[in-house]
């Protein structure tokens, strides 16, 4: 064992290392080691097995290493002895088979029940449908008639580190999901894309959002508050940058939120409000989000067959508000003949203009963008041969 | 090993000089992804990288195989050898079972899940008027098309190819009994019968497509009916070269009757693709 | 078993006329190794490649660690962040690991079992070559327009189908490595099954073979699936098939499926070749017979045969049913009789017998003790509850690395420093290498133990910035992972100092070492055995 000795010195300057580092690293410590604190019983569940199951790989860990480092220490070259020579015993072999099989049967009971129970979304109070975009969250109340979108809200600068970052770095978003406190909330989940997740660590809710099929989820938080969580699926590149923020609030104050919110989409006309975002896997525009985005064929200019649909949406948008206008820009890639592909996103852009003409807006709305170049994006070959669509600002 | 024994004997297990050919096939198999890759990206450049990759795996066919046909005929490879060449064969057409399995597994997944899924309550809200019925181009592709019925072409093709099965072990037999006769006419007729499926198979995919509108793209139907029988012709192209191959091998008097593993093999692989076909009639064509 | 295999003699002879035959030398120069038919020439390709390959996902995983260390993008930007995780997993287990253990097989197999070489020599060489293109896509893959694949490694269609044409040289790129595994496995199982020394039944082989032979198996049922996989995924990106897309009555959950078909199988592809080196390693360092030599071949199969049935335990919050939660829940957790089985022969191994603890036995208990915890946290995650709040944070990576890093790598280290003599005819330097045991097994600690940490609390994994309260975890891990890294480097120092200054390695160094490989002199001939030994 003397040879064992060599580890303290590489141990120590590796902490001495890391020690100093992480000092230098770290404004606000958290160093959490657990669980966030379940806010629902489901998470509680959650929360409870985890611990039963630690137990139980603890003693079985520490009873397995515990014979191992006997051996090592007793059962040595070092030591003198000769070394044994069995190499079979039925009898403990069958111990140990069965043993553990026990164990595991033991374990799954509590897990079983657990299943059960997170699986059952019957006798909801409400319903919100909830949408993954690339890259931000629809939520749309089904039953009172209105919806909207939930965006990250920390600002560009504190990513790029030019700013300090606040506390709630990527975790804050524009307009967060609201819901009342002690009701069940089932959650039908979806996406326009691509996969996302809608992961709430503290509800105990993990739940894939597959593009055109719903699946469902559910929670119910007893305490009103704020609570955070993540896209967990990769979605591409802003993945990381697309959270979910849940308010619980009383009963009184979310009857009040549910009132506001109705107000103002009444107001806006509201032809999102009344029907749920449609999330269709073929479609590459939906008519509540902008940009839209026009694909053309490689070379040509003539309007995709597709077009006509994701025109509509920037109709309605314009018809919806008569002080927006629209930025038109064509794409291109840097491959090739830089002035050709310019003239082609050019020519590609005016036939979007002519159809939103013809589609009864007027030309002075409609603002002409100089071609943008791609240089590395998801997909560059597909994403260079289209017209965007945006609001001006 | 391999100069190790006496010339003109056989070697208690043959192993070959080093070779080029591992080398090359790399290379060949390297121009012809980059090239596939460009093609699919619109770098009409990379044609050629796919012209040479393939030109390159012609060569390498030609070189390489013609060196192990030399050498089964130099009578270097001995009963143990053969052996090997047994269970090897074995292994790939099992590796082959499984690649089939996962397009087999696509269908069974769509036919009794994602489509009756994609019908089903929970998702009515996205697709309201799915009726879920198979064969189905799915809930949001509108263009219309008609589904390959099993009793016209596919049928013929299921009897072409049974009958080739029945020829090709007439072939086999009279290898066996050392009837040279019966083993170059039956075996070629095998390969015939191979030919006349593909044509039927290739006038069927034309038919699909202007006739019918059956497409690719029409829907998990289009896409599994012709990944299954499209995936299932390459591999009756391929049995075919290699039966083609061993005919005229047994015009140029090779095999006897215990050394034949060659032509084994190829009608393993014949038989294999027999059996994938009658599954697909059945669950493609039929069901 | 092993420790009741002789050789009969011819083996020695047999090294000495190897020499004066030119026709059993190799071709001189680069040559040798571009068109090489020997099984030796062969698995040095295959272990310098995996070393390559090993330094590659290497780089991009310091790249990653780098950029998580504090809060805020600073290093990568987001799309080039994905790609590395991306192609990190990819090269690691398809570039360094699986080629790393193919490797093994072809130096050991043959001389472990009494034969002249592997069964298909030319289509040996052919497995290892076809990874050299593929290597290739792969790699060059980070220059085309979009970049490299940035899926992650399991590639989840929609997010596949939108990629750049990385994805394709990917797709290529697995399709070509999937022929070389097949090769490669199909060629190992003949060479088992038909090439043995007469005497050596199948119950005397050497457990690393039986591992391999298992393997192979795995491979052989598995990659195809892979292939398959891709191939739905390649026309659904360029021919307008709809297999992964809802509009046309297909699924994106039917890929996962497949996927996972394969991909759970693989995790023992890469986990069973380490159990056979630890099953060769501990009892010669134990001098004592490996225990339960049976019942190790028993679990093994039992292993192979239920990574078939547990693969949806990868997908619990992808919507399937509670039935089907269930049902892979417990087949999941049934894996884990079969895999302690194993755990408790290697002890029973170690017990009462005369233990020394050379490089490659540290490295193997450190398999032992760092993998069981791997094994363990898969427990965690097979209990679907718990998996919930876990799936697809760091916890998972946590798991992963532990068991494949910890567990296959360490093996993989244990194996190298243990067959190095016989392999090149000289010992390494003891000191250095228990030195990189010692730095490995810190740093790796130090990196991956604080990742359990970040998953409990929520951190989702494929992200390259974080919220505020992950920060301390990330840093202390991005430490741990340059110093693993740099561990790693010294790693080539201490085999390149062994191959220039080792001493003469005798025919077997090891006084408990048993198995035909040992009968052999050091550096082991050209040719292993041109005429079979009888084993008794
Ligand atoms: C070498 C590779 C390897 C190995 C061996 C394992 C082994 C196991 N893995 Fe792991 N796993 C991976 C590689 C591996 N895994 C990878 C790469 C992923 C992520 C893929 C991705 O998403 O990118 C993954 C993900 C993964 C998940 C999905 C997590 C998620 O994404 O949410 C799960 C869930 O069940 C799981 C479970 C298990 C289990 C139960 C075992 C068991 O086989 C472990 C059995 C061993 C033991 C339990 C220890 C020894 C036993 C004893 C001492 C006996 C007594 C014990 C008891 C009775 C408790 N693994
Ligand atoms: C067997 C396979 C294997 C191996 C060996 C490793 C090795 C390592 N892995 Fe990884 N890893 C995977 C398989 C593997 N990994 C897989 C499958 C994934 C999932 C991918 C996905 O999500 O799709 C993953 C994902 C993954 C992540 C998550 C990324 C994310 O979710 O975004 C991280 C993050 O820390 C990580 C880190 C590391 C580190 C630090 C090492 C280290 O062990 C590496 C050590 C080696 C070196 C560092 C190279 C040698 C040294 C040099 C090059 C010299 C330079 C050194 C210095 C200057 C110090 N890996
Ligand atoms: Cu959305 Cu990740
Ligand atoms: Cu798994």
């Amino acid at each position: 064992m003397s040879r064992l000795k060599l580890a303290p010195p590489v141990g120590l300057a590796g902490f001495a290392g890391l020690a100093g580092l992480v000092m230098m690293n770290s404004a606000h410590a958290d160093w959490m080691l657990n669980f966030r604190k379940p806010v629902t019983d489901m998470a509680q569940m959650q929360y409870d097995l985890h611990v039963a199951i630690m137990w139980v790989i603890t003693v079985i860990f520490i009873a397995v290493f515990g014979v191992m480092f006997y051996s090592l220490f007793k059962h040595t070259k070092a030591s003198g002895r000769k070394p044994a020579t069995f190499s079979d015993s039925h009898t403990v072999e069958i111990i140990w088979t069965v043993i553990p099989f026990f164990i595991l049967l033991a374990m799954a009971f509590p897990a079983t029940k657990a299943v059960l129970a997170n699986k059952d979304t019957s006798n909801a109070d409400m319903t919100i449908k909830v949408t993954g975009y690339q890259w931000k969250w629809g939520y749309d109340y089904i039953h009172d008639g209105f919806g909207f979108l939930s965006q990250l809200k920390t600002p560009i600068t504190e990513i790029k580190n030019e700013q300090a970052k606040n506390p709630d770095y990527l975790l804050e978003v524009d307009n967060p999901m609201v819901v009342p406190a002690g009701k069940k909330v089932r959650l039908l989940i979806t996406a326009a894309d691509v996969i996302h997740a809608w992961y709430m660590p503290t509800f105990g809710v993990q739940q894939d959002a597959t593009p055109g099929f719903i699946n469902d989820a559910w929670f119910q938080v007893d305490k009103p508050g704020r609570y955070t969580g993540q896209c967990a699926k990769i979605c591409g590149k802003e993945h990381a940058f697309m959270p979910i923020v849940v308010d619980v609030k009383s009963p009184e104050d979310y009857a009040k939120w549910v009132k506001e919110q109705k107000a103002k989409y009444a107001a806006k006309d509201g032809k999102e409000g009344k029907e749920p975002v449609v999330a269709a896997a073929a479609t590459s525009a939906s008519a509540a989000a902008f940009p839209v985005k026009l694909y053309f064929a490689s070379g040509k200019t003539e309007l995709p067959a597709d077009a006509e649909k994701s025109l509509a949406a920037a109709v309605d948008a314009l018809k919806a508000d008569a002080k927006a206008k629209l930025d038109l820009s064509g794409y291109v890639d840097a491959t090739g003949n830089a002035d050709q592909n310019a003239e082609l996103a050019k020519n590609r852009a005016k036939a979007v203009r002519e159809a939103l003409k013809k589609a009864g807006i007027a030309e002075d709305r409609l603002n002409m963008k100089k071609p943008e170049v791609i240089t590395a994006s998801a997909d560059a070959s597909k994403e260079a041969r289209r017209v965007e669509i945006n609001l001006s600002k | 090993m391999s100069s190790a024994h006496a010339p003109g004997t056989t070697p208690a297990y043959f192993i070959p000089e080093p070779s080029k050919w591992p080398l090359i096939c790399a290379l060949a198999l390297g121009f012809m992804g980059f090239g596939a890759v460009g093609i699919m990206n619109e770098l009409p450049v990379m044609t050629y990288s796919l012209y040479i990759g393939f030109a390159i795996l012609l060569y390498l066919f030609f070189g390489w195989f013609g060196q192990v046909i030399g050498e089964s005929e130099g009578k270097l490879y001995s009963k143990k050898v053969d052996t090997s060449f047994r269970w090897s064969m074995s292994w790939f057409i099992f590796s082959e079972v499984m690649f089939f399995a996962a397009f087999f597994g696509a269908l069974g997944y769509a036919r009794l899940h994602s489509v009756p899924e994609l019908a089903g309550l929970d998702q009515k809200s996205l697709w309201p008027d799915f009726a879920g019925l198979w064969p189905s181009k799915g809930p949001y592709i509108t263009e219309m098309f008609t589904p390959m019925g099993a009793w016209g072409i596919p049928a013929i093709n299921t009897a072409l190819l049974l009958a080739s099965g029945v020829t090709l072990t007439i072939a086999h037999h009279g290898l066996i009994a050392g009837h040279r006769k019966q083993l170059t006419t039956w075996l070629l007729a095998t390969v015939v019968l191979g030919a006349i499926f593909m044509a039927c198979q290739i006038y069927e995919y034309s038919h699909a497509y202007s006739e019918m509108n059956l497409k690719l793209t029409s829907g998990i139907y289009g896409s599994t009916f012709f990944m299954l029988t499209g995936f299932h012709g390459f591999h009756v192209t391929v049995g075919a070269i290699m039966l083609t191959v061993m005919w005229f091998r047994s015009l140029k008097g090779h095999f006897d009757a215990k050394h034949h593993f060659a032509f084994e093999a190829a009608a393993w692989y014949w038989h294999f693709v027999d059996v994938v076909w009658l599954l697909l009639f059945v669950l493609v064509y039929i069901l | 078993m092993a420790s009741t295999t002789h050789a009969q003699g011819h083996a020695n002879d047999h090294a000495h006329h190897a020499h004066d035959d030119h026709h059993h030398g190799a071709p001189a120069g680069f040559m040798r190794w571009l068109t090489s038919t020997n099984h030796k020439d062969i698995g040095t390709l295959y272990l310098w490649f995996s070393f390559v390959m090993f330094i590659a996902g290497g780089i991009m995983a310091l790249l990653i660690r780098a950029e998580l260390f504090t809060p805020g993008l600073q290093v990568i930007e987001p799309e080039l962040f994905n790609q590395l995780t991306t192609l990190h997993g990819l090269v690691m287990i398809f570039g360094a690991i699986m080629p790393a253990f193919v490797g093994f097989a072809n130096w050991q197999i043959p001389m472990m079992i009494g034969a002249p070489d592997m069964a298909f020599a030319r289509m040996n060489n052919l497995s290892f070559m076809l990874l050299l293109p593929a290597a290739v896509l792969l790699m060059s893959s980070f220059f085309v327009p979009g970049g490299a694949a940035a899926a992650g490694w399991t590639f989840y269609p929609p997010l596949s189908v939108q990629g750049g044409m990385g994805t394709d040289m990917m797709i290529f790129a697995v399709h070509i490595m999937g022929a070389s595994s097949i090769m490669g496995s199909i060629n190992i199982i003949t060479t088992i099954l038909n090439m043995r020394a007469p005497g050596m039944t199948l119950m005397k082989l050497p457990m690393f073979c039986w591992t391999w032979l298992i393997t192979a198996f795995l491979l052989i049922a598995s990659m195809p699936v892979l292939a398959g996989a891709v191939t739905m995924l390649l026309t659904d990106r360029h021919f307008g098939t709809s297999f992964f897309n809802a509009a046309g009555g297909g699924d994106p959950v039917m890929f996962q499926h497949i996927f996972w078909f394969f991909g759970h199988p693989e995790v023992y592809i890469i986990a069973l070749p380490a159990f056979g080196v630890v099953s060769q390693v501990i009892p010669a360092f134990s001098r004592k017979p490996l225990f339960g030599y049976a019942s190790m071949v028993y679990a093994t199969a039992s292993i192979a045969i239920l990574s078939f049935i547990v693969w949806a335990h990868h997908m619990f919050t992808s919507g399937i049913p509670a039935a089907g939660q269930l049902f892979f829940m417990y087949a999941t957790m049934l894996i884990a009789v079969p895999t302690g089985v194993k755990v408790f022969n290697w002890l029973a191994t170690m017990w009462d017998g005369a233990i020394s603890f050379e490089t490659p036995m540290l490295f193997c208990l450190g398999f032992l003790f760092l993998f069981t915890m791997g094994g363990f946290t898969g427990l965690v995650l097979a209990l679907t509850p718990v998996d919930i709040p876990l799936h697809d944070t760091y916890y998972v990576v946590a798991h992963f690395h532990y068991v494949m890093v910890a567990g296959a790598l360490f093996s993989a280290f244990a194996g190298i420093y243990y067959w190095f003599p016989k392999w090149t005819g000289k010992m390494y330097s003891e000191k250095l290498g228990k030195i990189h045991f010692w730095w490995s097994l810190i740093g790796f600690n130090i990196t991956f133990f604080p990742q359990h940490f970040l998953g409990m609390a929520g951190m989702p994994r494929r992200i390259p910035d974080y919220a505020l309260q992950f920060t301390e975890w990330n840093a202390v891990s991005t430490v741990g992972a340059f110093m693993f890294g740099t561990a790693q480097i010294f790693f080539l120092f201490v085999i390149l100092h062994g191959l220039k200054n080792g001493s003469q390695a005798s025919a077997k160094p090891w006084d408990g070492a048993e198995g035909l490989e040992w009968t052999l002199p050091s550096p082991a001939p050209y040719h292993s055995f041109e005429t079979p030994p009888t084993i008794k």
